[in-house]
């Protein structure tokens, strides 16, 4: 019984590598006014340099603040979006897998009978736009809780009972 | 039923309080400074005054804006002022319920409530202040709850837990080491670390007596003397004396090695009795350990560079407890492989053996661990070839050539194989270490690649273990996935709170699933 036939590739029943759910397209909207947040302070902090620099004249004015301008453009219109296209999730009767990772790529499936508790969360930005972070905890050291962010609030609460009535009827 | 109420009011009290108290400070301050000169009290005043008020209102809001519900299958908590966070907590997750009261709190008849379920994170849910009866009241509610749970369970038809082991009855001994088994262990456990406690006392001489060690003339002195000495000596008598000293250095190493072994593992043994797994070992402090079989998550057997030559190995059990600050608990230190093979067979896991199918790393993965570990000294080469004195490139050019050949080495430990029940991993540089864990009680399944194993098509594959870790590294991708596919089904044909039960309850439960694994083959 312990010596089951080694696993190969075309042989197995493989339900996890369908199709992937998409976030709702306002997490990009919620990343990008993040990310414009968090580029405020440098973008001031440039502006001074240049200013403080602007005195001695040893660049040509702009080349601070134009590049973290530029630098700061980029990650604001290009990042979210392909961060965007990097996540998804699929939740099927007993599981949920989350993928995402722009550069460092996760796959991660959690099955409902190994949840712990469920959080489900939202900032003032992910409130405003109506979406909602839903949050795995399991009992394994790694991937001691696994998130979802960028769901729509009441696609997020759906979930969050499905699995919810999962554990319940499991134990019953 | 599932209506929702809100911690205690006084809770808001408290809050204040709180606030008040970290305003006492800066406002006494601002008084005894010399701010705002003869107003300086009202000043202090004032500042009080505002911090008491405004920790009173974010108190009352953060009160307002919490709320808990008893619903028929979780306990909710929302809170948040601006941000929202929910947590539901199944009561079949909840594993205990404590009540906290602290003085103050304690004064207004109020408790803390904390709910802790299995998480690996250690975050739970908790409730800050109930009213004692409303706390015991939950406790009780919780506690009925799994009751009823169990008794349904027992309805359904399962066995009761009698887990008790047929043969061998109370205190069977699995693994004992004698004195020659411990001189053995402690002469591979070689240690040089006498010399950084021989540092510590030098610096403790230093301290405490007049003689200062680190006065380099004093030690020039004494070894111009000894150097004179020396040379008069010839040069037989002085290579004689390097290989004494040498000699000296091998001996101290190895006797460092007999003696702390000897303290930390005398008397070692191992026996299995209706309890579970009890460890005792130590010489001058002796301790005793026990571990519920049901409590091992997966198994690790390790060896090293040297003993591994031998045939030694060493084994120990991951589970949730922790051992001395390590992850698990070390049950055979060192023994060979046919030892081990009993106690892991108690543990309810299986050895590899000749009919195990190993699956090995992707040789794509072989190749660029062996380029990048090596790179480095590739690198190195190029300078040395241009500036340095002839020659001398030939160092890191060897070290690179020396990286290369470990790199592929290892490539033979890198391997893991997949049964009916648990998974085999081994990895390792120089000699191989290898993990067990049941499938069943794994809790995620990640494929994990970064942007090189992304283009060459290999992935690590993380499982989600209780109080260790458990990684594959190098897999294809396709493999990676059916490995996945394969666990996944295992694990989600079990639920977390049979876990526990009795081995032959959880198999048969898990067997549905696999048989219908097979089926779709």
């Amino acid at each position: 019984m312990d010596q089951s036939p080694a696993i190969s590739p075309s042989a197995q029943p493989l339900d996890d590598d369908g199709e992937l759910t998409r976030l709702h397209p306002n997490y990009t909207h919620a990343l990008r006014v993040q990310t414009v947040l968090a580029a405020i302070p440098l973008l001031v902090g440039a502006l001074v340099a240049e200013a403080m620099l602007h005195e001695a004249a040893l660049l040509p004015p702009g080349v601070i603040a134009g590049t973290v301008l530029v630098i700061a453009a980029a990650l604001v219109i290009r990042v979210p979006t392909r961060r965007y296209n990097a996540r998804g999730f699929q939740i099927s009767t007993d599981r949920l897998r989350v993928v995402r990772g722009l550069l460092f790529r996760s796959d991660t499936v959690v099955p409902f009978g190994r949840v712990q508790h469920i959080d489900l969360d939202q900032g003032p930005i992910e409130r405003f736009f109506g979406i909602a972070t839903l949050t795995l905890h399991t009992a394994g050291n790694h991937n001691a809780s696994v998130s979802l962010p960028g769901l729509g609030e009441g696609l997020a609460r759906e979930m969050r009972e499905t699995i919810r009535a999962h554990i319940r009827r499991e134990t019953m | 039923m599932s209506d929702i109420r809100r911690t205690a009011p006084l809770s808001v009290v408290l809050g204040a309080l709180g606030s008040i108290r970290s305003a006492i400070f800066p406002a006494i301050a601002i008084g005894f400074s010399g701010i705002g000169g003869g107003d300086r009290l009202w000043i202090a005043l004032g500042v009080g005054l505002a911090a008491a008020a405004i920790g009173t209102a974010a108190s009352w809001l953060g009160w307002w804006r919490q709320t808990y519900t008893i619903g028929a299958a979780d306990i909710r908590v929302e809170s948040g002022i601006l941000s929202r966070s929910a947590r539901s907590m199944p009561y079949e997750r909840i594993q205990d319920v404590s009540l906290e009261a602290k003085p103050v709190p304690r004064l207004f008849g109020l408790v803390a409530v904390k709910f802790e379920s299995g998480a690996g994170g250690g975050d739970d849910l908790s409730l800050q202040y109930l009213t004692a009866a409303e706390g015991e009241r939950l406790r009780q509610l919780v506690r009925e709850r799994r009751d009823e749970e169990q008794a349904a369970q027992a309805e359904a038809g399962d066995r009761p837990v009698s887990a008790a082991p047929t043969s061998g009855g109370e205190g069977e001994v699995l693994f004992a080491m004698g004195p020659a088994r411990l001189l053995r262990f402690g002469l591979f456990e070689f240690s040089l670390a006498v010399f950084a406690v021989l540092g510590g006392a030098l610096q403790y001489v230093d301290n405490v007596t007049d003689i200062d060690v680190w006065n380099v003339d004093l030690w020039r002195g004494w070894l111009e003397e000894q150097g004179a000495a020396m040379a008069s000596l010839g040069p037989y008598a002085q290579a004689a004396g390097a290989i004494a000293g040498l000699a000296g250095l091998i001996v101290i190493g190895f006797v460092t090695g007999v003696v702390r072994t000897a303290l930390r593992d005398w008397g070692f043994t191992l026996t299995r009795s209706a309890r579970g797994f009890r460890r005792q070992r130590g010489l001058l402090t002796r301790t005793d350990v026990v571990m519920p079989v049901h409590r091992v998550q997966g198994i690790v057997i390790g060896t090293g560079l040297v003993r591994y030559r031998f045939g030694w190995h060493s084994l120990s059990f991951v589970s949730l407890a922790q051992d001395a600050g390590g992850e698990s608990h070390v049950v055979a230190p060192f023994a060979q492989i046919e030892e081990l093979a009993p106690i892991v067979a108690a543990a309810g896991f299986r050895l590899p053996d000749e009919n195990t199918r190993w699956q090995r790393a992707s040789t794509r993965h072989r190749t660029d661990t062996a380029v990048l570990g090596s790179a480095m000294f590739v690198l190195a080469t190029i300078p040395a070839a241009l500036f340095a004195p002839p020659g001398v490139f030939l160092l890191p050019l060897g070290a690179a050539a020396v990286a290369v050949a470990a790199n592929l080495y290892a490539w033979q430990f890198r391997r893991f194989a997949l049964t009916g029940t648990q998974i085999i991993a081994t990895s390792g540089f120089l000699s191989p270490t290898t993990r067990i864990v049941t499938r069943l009680k794994l809790h995620s399944v990640e494929i994990a690649q970064g942007p090189l194993a992304r283009r060459r098509g290999y992935a690590t594959v993380h499982c989600g273990l209780a109080g260790g870790s458990f990684a594959i590294a190098g897999v294809s991708l396709a493999e990676a996935r059916a490995l996945r596919a394969s666990v996944l089904e295992t694990i989600a044909a079990t639920d977390y709170s049979r876990l526990d039960a009795p081995e032959g309850q959880a198999l048969s439960a898990a067997q549905p699933g696999f048989s219908a694994n097979l089926a779709a083959t």
